[in-house]
């Protein structure tokens, strides 16, 4: 589904990708980990289209496409989503005005009918009550004035209304109480399927317990130092990341 | 007073060859005629030399030999544009400066809304104490210059202990059929006291050639008057607009005045408020979307006399292409004035790296017990928003128009008339598309 070969990316000529290889297929869950600011957010909003990063070598292909080719809003409609780890306030605009016109892109874009205030309401509702989320919340401006919590769980709440076919979740559970965890963790695992692919970034193995990753990568200084299945979390939780080598040592990294 | 030039001389003939009709206005209008004459012939044009026109050049207008408008002819169809079928209430149209019946929708027209021209016919002592009052007082050379030449013009009158559910619409039209015409409008309001009401100015423009128009609003809001006011400009791209509007308030007056600025070439709107009375609140709301070459300069002043008033002023302008903002706002607390409740905010979105603003807040305060801010900013869509949007499905230019709406949205919701709010939304909107298809 996602092919990324030898992805460097840089900002103000600052290299912060290095060679990236990663390949996830449909049906995955692989869990990124790695120490704060190895890159995983600059891999994450790469692959979303963030135009602040330039990619300067290497290729993203999904599926089948030439994914730096295509616009943010063209990869969101062929499926992909990022949540954010610092979600963005936009004041004026209402949540909900904001997710239907999101919906609808993706609607449009598969050439599907737009859906209308009142069928968008009604979908929106299932969603909000398997996810906690109160009226008053998601009529309010986009994020302004959310708890850190409340922001999480806002960007999985539109993630459970995209239904992306590749999420990327980008720390959505740091800082969540363990109720708030459950249930991002419930969202996400209700979108798990064959058709689709999940890459969960995060430092705490705590959330793998509830979101089990078939792949763990470790991300250090812009590189993929090391792949292995569930247990490497738990490795990481045990003995840091200090072993690795802080991705000094290139001979290390170990393709999935 | 200096020598004559030609660019008054315009103006002195016609005030000259009015000599006549004004025999048979009352006296004290001739005299307040005859001053904003003197004023306007003392002053002239202001020049960019005038600290307060620092960043508008008037020369293009004051080099114009402006001629009076008259004639002209409109059909509702026309109007439909500026008109509102969702609110009721009484519509009075001015055509080229003069007062279209046909057009009007007003049940009596004597009994509250009526023309400058009835009422003072009728009832001079109504309007006697307010008409051309303030303005002269003001010694502003282009209300003066309305003052001496005004013909028709509304005046609202809200009597004591009364609401009205229906805003009155003004609607002030200028067809611009021959090039270079000018109007000036005059408005006259008079709230009583413990009253309640809202009216609503249209200055809009149909034809394509250069027109100006010089408009003057006057309101007088008693003790306990509320009064929402909307100035809606939507003038051609091919207009020059000038405005004065002089609020006086009394005690618990609460009014409320909406400056809106989508149109004009070249717009200068002054507002000045005088709190007279105690505990006296004014909100006053200015919106500005522009592109292309428009130049919109917004002037505000609000004077603090007595302990306890309050005003509010927010002013967000939306600035494309190659248009230019200026604010001014001026807060003057008196040493009366304490408990002075005085906020003000300019706020200003840059859609283009040609667009440009002036901003300078003034605080004059003699009272040391009072709260005052200020603050004006300058920015541009936010990269990490849009971005947000965009990953989300939103195509660019729709997330910057969602962006660019989410900025202006509280002053579109502060318009209390849904048709009016949802009109100039989508006005804004439209706005932005058009500047989008006109970039290379
Ligand atoms: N816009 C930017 N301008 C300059 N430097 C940046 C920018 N964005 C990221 N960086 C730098 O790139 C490096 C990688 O940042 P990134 O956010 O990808 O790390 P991370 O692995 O997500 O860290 P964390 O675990 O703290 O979230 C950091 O050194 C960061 O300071
Ligand atoms: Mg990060």
């Amino acid at each position: 589904m996602l092919e990324i070969k030898n992805l460097h990316a840089s900002v103000e000529d600052k290299q912060i990708l290095k060679g990236i290889n990663l390949s996830v297929s449909s049906g995955e869950v692989h869990a990124v980990m790695g120490p704060n600011g190895s890159g995983k957010s600059t891999l994450a909003q790469v692959i979303a289209g963030r135009d602040t990063f330039e990619v300067t070598a290497g290729s993203v292909t999904y599926l089948g496409k030439d994914l730096l080719e295509l616009a943010p809003e063209e990869r969101a409609c062929e499926g992909i989503f990022l949540a954010f780890q610092y979600p963005v306030e936009i004041p004026g605009v209402s949540n909900l005005y904001f997710l239907r016109a999101a919906v609808n892109a993706a609607r449009k874009h598969r050439g599907e009918d737009e859906l209308d205030a009142i069928d968008f309401m009604a979908t929106a509702k299932k969603k909000m009550a398997s996810l906690g989320m109160d009226n008053q919340m998601v009529s309010r401006a986009v994020n302004v004035g959310f708890s850190g919590g409340e922001k999480k769980r806002n960007e999985i709440f539109q993630m459970a209304l995209l239904e992306p076919k590749l999420a990327i979740l980008d720390e959505t559970d740091s800082g969540l109480d363990i109720d708030a965890l459950k249930t991002v963790a419930d969202g996400v695992n209700a979108l798990r399927g064959p058709e689709r692919a999940i890459v969960v970034v995060t430092h705490y193995q705590r959330l793998l317990n509830y979101i089990v990753p078939d792949f763990v990568h470790v991300l250090a200084d812009g590189k993929v130092v090391r792949s292995g299945d569930k247990s490497l979390a738990l490795e990481l939780e045990d003995k840091g990341y200090g072993w690795l080598g802080n991705g000094a040592r290139p001979e290390l990294a170990v393709r999935a | 007073m200096p020598a004559v030039t030609e660019e008054l001389s315009t103006y002195l003939d016609i005030f000259g060859s009015r000599a006549e009709r004004r025999r048979a206005e009352p006296d004290w209008l001739v005299e307040r005629r005859n001053r904003g004459m003197q004023q306007f012939a003392e002053q002239g044009f202001p020049t960019t030399k005038h600290e307060e026109y620092r960043y508008t050049n008037l020369a293009p207008i004051a080099k114009t030999p402006f001629r009076i408008a008259d004639g002209g002819t409109v059909t509702l169809d026309d109007l439909a544009p500026f008109l509102y079928n969702g609110i009721k209430g009484d519509r009075l149209v001015f055509v080229n400066g003069q007062f279209s019946r046909p057009l009007s929708n007003v049940a009596d027209l004597k009994a509250s809304v009526t023309t400058t021209g009835l009422l003072l016919a009728d009832n001079p002592a109504v309007i006697a104490p307010h008409l051309a009052r303030y303005s002269t007082e003001r010694n502003n050379p282009l209300a003066a210059l309305n003052s001496a030449l005004f013909s028709d013009g509304a005046v609202v009158r809200i009597p004591e202990h009364t609401a009205w559910d229906a805003p009155v619409h003004l609607v002030f039209v200028s067809t611009a059929d021959a090039p270079d015409t000018v109007t000036h409008p005059r408005v006259l309001v008079i709230a009583g006291r413990d009253s309640e009401a809202s009216v609503i100015e249209t200055h809009c423009g149909i034809g394509d050639t250069p027109y100006w128009t010089n408009a003057v609003t006057e309101i007088v809001a008693a003790d306990n008057a509320r009064l929402d006011h909307y100035r809606l400009q939507q003038e051609t791209l091919s207009a020059f607009h000038t405005s004065l509007v002089e609020i006086h308030q009394g005690r618990d007056a609460n009014v409320t005045t909406h400056s809106v600025s989508f149109g004009g070439a070249l717009v200068r709107n002054d507002v000045e408020v005088v709190l007279e009375d105690e505990n006296s609140e004014c909100t006053m709301n200015g919106l500005y979307a522009i592109n292309g070459r428009q130049h919109v300069d917004n002037r505000t002043c609000v004077d603090h006399t007595m302990p306890h008033c309050t005003s509010h002023q927010l002013y967000k302008g939306v600035l494309d292409g190659y248009a230019r903002g200026v604010f001014g706002g001026k807060i003057i607390v008196r040493p009366d004035a304490q408990k002075t409740d005085a906020f003000q905010s300019n706020k200003n979105l840059l859609l283009s790296e040609n667009a440009d603003v002036n901003t300078k807040p003034q605080l004059e305060i003699d009272a040391n017990d009072v709260k005052c801010s200020h603050g004006a900013t300058i920015g541009q869509i936010d990269d990490e928003a849009a971005f947000y949007l965009r990953s989300r499905g939103l195509g660019e230019s729709e997330a910057r128009s969602l962006l660019t709406y989410a900025f202006a949205a509280d002053l579109l919701e502060r318009m209390k008339f849904a048709p009016v709010c949802d009109r100039f939304e989508s006005l804004l909107m439209a706005k932005l598309v058009q500047q989008r298809a006109s970039k290379p």
